[in-house]
């Protein structure tokens, strides 16, 4: 079991906390770093099973699986995966499920990869052609309301929601080694 | 085991219905395609869930629906094509281990709802040492519609992830078209497990 450091940003302890407290019993997911706080959360909640992905289509398939269960799941992703799920995104339509995501983006903030750049600059355009709600954040202190704002409205209302965690949320990443 | 090597293979309407009447209580899921009308041929039931898309996703929708319903056994029965097209989902499920969840591959080692084109599973790739590989100890093959049996007991057991790879015929039996109305069969299959709409 990995300890949860102290030093995790407040941000993303309140995503945690809207999962935890929304009654999220499974949390699946491709890594990224400003995911790191909510992985390990999951993995230390006996009440929350985390599912790490081999590809993020998965993810859509597994979080429609646990609703037809009576669960609620969501799905955690980086913006590049948002490219990999879109025919899955039709089980969404086609069978009207509610679905959360939130992704973290790349490619659009002070980004020094270029590969990053396409899919991160058509992140929220391939959400919105599979008809699904986008709501984004780029300040730490909207993160707990956007966040939940968008949860209740998949969960409450049957909603299909993205959430896009903004990389200036996130910060320059570091390609040095300290 | 691979396809060239057989000398006899399983009716795959037979061994389905054989299957589905052995495990009452299994909740089932199907890949698109050959598979759901196979399900649908033995008798429609409100506990099974058909896709007609999302090729790919059968088994991870089994994962998290086998997650969510720990004390029931849930029945995943897809095709050789849409298996490999979600090939990943196996590492996943090996990842989680769910004792109820059963993965059941009609392989005809063909594409068989679009002409009969040969599929991966008869040029060379073994699906069992696929998944073994990927870490789901207990799969086999079987190649007789008699083994629906041990397959339906390990289903109603529940003790443990299981692959079985089931060498069919490659023919095609009359079409049996099962609802596409996805919310009905969502809001049926809730129902029946006694959840309510939001």
């Amino acid at each position: 079991m990995h300890p949860i450091p102290k030093t995790a940003p407040d941000w993303q302890k309140a995503v945690f906390n809207v999962l935890k407290a929304g009654g999220v019993n499974q949390i699946a997911y491709v890594p990224d770093a400003g995911h790191s706080h909510v992985i390990r959360s999951a993995i230390a909640d006996p009440d929350i099973i985390d599912v790490v992905l081999t590809t993020e289509e998965e993810g859509v398939a597994v979080c429609s699986g646990a609703w037809l269960g009576g669960q609620r799941a969501v799905l955690l992703m980086q913006s590049s995966g948002v490219g990999n799920c879109v025919n899955m995104f039709s089980l969404l339509q086609a069978a009207d499920f509610p679905f959360f995501t939130l992704v973290t983006m790349r490619g659009e903030y002070a980004e020094f990869n270029p590969w990053q750049n396409p899919m991160g600059q058509a992140t929220q355009a391939a959400l919105e052609l599979m008809g699904i709600q986008v709501l984004r954040v780029n300040k730490p202190e909207e993160v707990q309301e956007i966040v939940s704002a968008g949860f209740d409205a998949a969960f409450e209302a049957g909603a299909k929601v993205a959430v896009l965690l903004g990389q200036e949320l996130i910060g320059r990443k570091k390609w040095e080694r300290n | 085991m691979n396809q060239k090597q057989l000398t006899q293979r399983a009716d795959r309407r037979e061994l389905v219905a054989q299957l589905i009447a052995a495990t009452p209580e299994a909740l089932i899921v199907t890949g698109l395609g050959s598979a759901a009308y196979d399900v649908f041929a033995s008798g429609d039931r409100d506990k099974n869930y058909y896709l007609w898309g999302a090729m790919g996703g059968a088994t991870s929708l089994g994962l998290g629906l086998a997650l969510a319903q720990p004390d029931k056994p849930v029945l995943v029965i897809t095709g050789d094509g849409e298996q490999l097209m979600g090939i990943g989902s196996l590492a996943t499920i090996a990842a989680k281990q769910p004792k109820n969840l059963t993965i059941v591959v009609l392989d005809n080692g063909h594409f068989g709802e679009t002409g009969m084109q040969q599929s991966h599973s008869s040029l060379g790739t073994d699906l069992v040492a696929v998944a073994k590989g990927f870490g789901i100890a207990d799969a086999f093959s079987v190649d007789s519609t008699a083994a629906s049996a041990e397959i339906a007991q390990g289903v109603n057991a529940r003790q443990g992830t299981r692959f079985v790879q089931v060498f069919i015929e490659a023919n095609e039996p009359e079409r049996a078209l099962p609802p596409r109305d996805g919310p009905y069969i969502k809001n049926r299959f809730r129902a029946a497990l006694g959840l309510k709409p939001f």
